[in-house]
């Protein structure tokens, strides 16, 4: 298949730390930075003899991720044992699920879902170097702390198309899973990872390529760095008329290599069993009105009122709803002034935002409050654009309040016909050749008088309401 | 029957080490066992439920408080090897 246009087919595991009180199977608190294996117990060291029950509230919030997705909810869910031998794994098996899963199907923005799933998470492995009680051999300490961790499982269908892609939808994923209160999603603290399957094919055929496995990217930037370098990659072994390995790989960021993790390929015969100890779950109409009821405004619905009802553009709403803080922000300067046009308070957000680039305008030094005034002070034309930029810029260095800015700077806007009437008649009689060519129709020179009237104002004046003065002093309008 | 190709490959992702005389004893056990399920797949269940559990199953969830964890001395006690107020293992190959 060398040669031809050949385009990425890429599926996505998410894995996405729940936010209960306790893990998956035991009442363990669930614990980030405690210290080692001070969060265990018979049930998550998997010693003989302990039994899971499964956590409620994990349930719950499995329903919630469901019915965001749009997924349809099993009635009867059940776990599996899917076995595997790792040093993080202390009963040998992971307690998954396999052909009842809670949720199948659904849809997130453009890309369909196809399945979400409960399990629990591993421990972790912290590299301890050549040991001498372990003779010879490279050895590693186990934190249970983290093991048993409720996960949700979501796994997407294998529809996506570029590395940019996959990083807007992960956006929008973990607005969605924010909004909803299920988890932290913060990657550089591991609670939503991701796994990326990436093959190549021929434009316009749906046959699908070997697919390999990029492992474990902790940050968006990552993902759309490695899905990138792995669909070179691919596309290099392609077109120098080779084949791709079915392999699990690693990307490493610092030196944008891709590593083969070789794992042996019976590591993949999970023999997965129905788990004995673990009823399966049966899901109440008690349970579904709970987590209907839960449900907050999702990024899908936000957009569409702040289109519907905001009459905001189309993308202007998408990048405020996809952005649950940088919604949230919007919506507060819209409260703070409820007078205030929507479409005025977002460009100003947009305005702001441009300014504070990755910061959130919620930690910035401007208040939805401050924002909201400098908005109805351009509206009102005390202060005119130019103007308020610069009262924004400072807002942003160090807070502060628009009005007393304003005000300390001298940068009312000079209002009013009579103020700036006289001004306008100075800049015209100092320009005779011009306003001759004017008042013959020709209206290019308008800039140099506006220009003018500017300057005279240190850049107070309206530049509107000045065209508006010229065509009344020269009868044209 | 299950052979002994496949009877190793099963014995090596359980992590048992079968001998060479043990091979034959067990691979006759584990077709003995298959061949009891390949009975029940016999019959015409049309109609019955899958059995995912085998107890009277009312629904059993935890509600989600906390419960003391072991305090670690004793989570560490039948560790083989310790370090750092870890359980001190291995690697695992390959990583
Ligand atoms: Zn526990």
């Amino acid at each position: 298949m060398a040669g031809g246009d050949l385009e990425p087919v890429i599926g996505l595991e998410i894995h996405v730390q729940l936010r209960t009180a306790t893990k998956m199977f035991c009442g363990c608190a669930l614990g980030f930075g405690e210290p080692p294996n001070t969060r265990t117990c018979p049930v998550c060291l998997g010693l003989p003899g302990a039994l899971p029950v499964a956590n409620a509230e994990a349930i719950h919030y499995g329903l919630m991720i469901g019915m965001a997705l749009d997924s349809e909810l099993a009635p009867v869910s059940t776990f599996h044992r899917k076995n595997y031998f790792y040093p993080d794994l202390p009963k040998g098996y992971q307690i998954s699920q396999f052909d009842l899963p809670l949720c199948s199907g659904g849809k997130l923005g453009e890309v369909n879902i196809h399945r979400v799933h409960l399990e629990e998470d591993a421990a972790k492995l912290n590299h301890a170097g050549a040991s001498g009680r372990i003779e010879g051999a490279d050895s590693s300490i186990v934190d249970f702390n983290r093991g048993g961790t409720p996960l949700a499982e979501i796994v997407t269908e294998p529809e996506l198309r570029s590395a940019e892609q996959v990083g807007e939808w992960l956006r929008l994923l973990r607005t969605t899973l924010r909004t909803l209160g299920v988890s932290d999603v913060n990657m550089e603290e591991g609670s939503l990872r991701c796994d990326a399957n990436i093959s190549l094919r021929p434009v316009g055929t749906d046959q699908l390529g070997t697919k390999t496995e990029l492992k474990n990217m902790n940050s968006f930037r990552f993902i759309e760095r490695g899905i990138r370098a792995e669909v070179e990659r691919q596309r290099a072994i392609i077109e120098a008329g080779e084949t791709v390995t079915q392999e699990t790989l690693h990307f490493d960021p610092k030196s944008e290599s891709i590593t083969s993790l070789r794992s042996k390929e019976e590591a993949h015969d999970y023999r997965y069993f129905p788990e004995p100890d673990l009823p399966p779950v049966v899901i109440t109409e008690e349970m579904l009105a709970r987590a209907a009821a839960s449900l907050p405004e999702l990024p899908a619905a936000r957009e569409q009122r702040y289109i519907e009802t905001l009459s905001l553009s189309p993308e202007t709403a998408r990048v405020f709803a996809w952005r649950a803080e940088l919604a949230d922000y919007f919506d507060a300067v819209c409260a703070a002034d409820q007078s205030l046009d929507p479409h005025v308070a977002a460009n100003w957000v947009t305005e702001l935002q441009g300014r504070l680039g990755d910061e959130e305008a919620e930690d910035s030094k401007v208040t939805a409050a401050a924002l909201a005034q400098l908005a109805a002070m351009v509206v009102s034309s005390q202060v005119n654009q130019g103007g308020a930029k610069q009262v924004l810029d400072q807002l942003v260095a160090a807070g502060g309040e628009p009005a007393s800015i304003v005000a300390d700077q001298g940068l009312e806007a000079v209002g009013g016909a009579d103020e700036l009437a006289p001004i306008v008649a100075a800049a015209l009689e100092a320009n005779p050749e011009l306003t001759e060519r004017l008042r013959s129709g020709d209206m290019k020179p308008i800039g140099v008088i506006v220009g003018e009237v500017m300057k005279q104002t240190r850049g107070r004046a309206d530049g509107k309401e000045v065209t508006a003065l010229v065509r009344k002093q020269l009868g044209l309008s | 029957m299950i052979d002994r190709d496949e009877l190793l490959h099963v014995a090596r992702l359980a992590r048992l080490a079968l001998h060479e005389d043990e091979l034959d004893a067990t691979a006759g056990e584990l077709s003995t066992i298959l061949g009891h399920v390949a009975a029940i797949e016999e019959l015409d269940l049309e109609g019955v439920e899958p059995t995912a559990h085998i107890g009277d199953v009312s629904d059993s969830l935890r509600a989600d408080h906390v419960r003391p964890s072991l305090a670690r001395d004793v989570a560490l006690a039948p560790a083989p090897a310790i370090r750092d107020d870890g359980f001190l293992v291995p690697s695992p190959q390959g990583e």
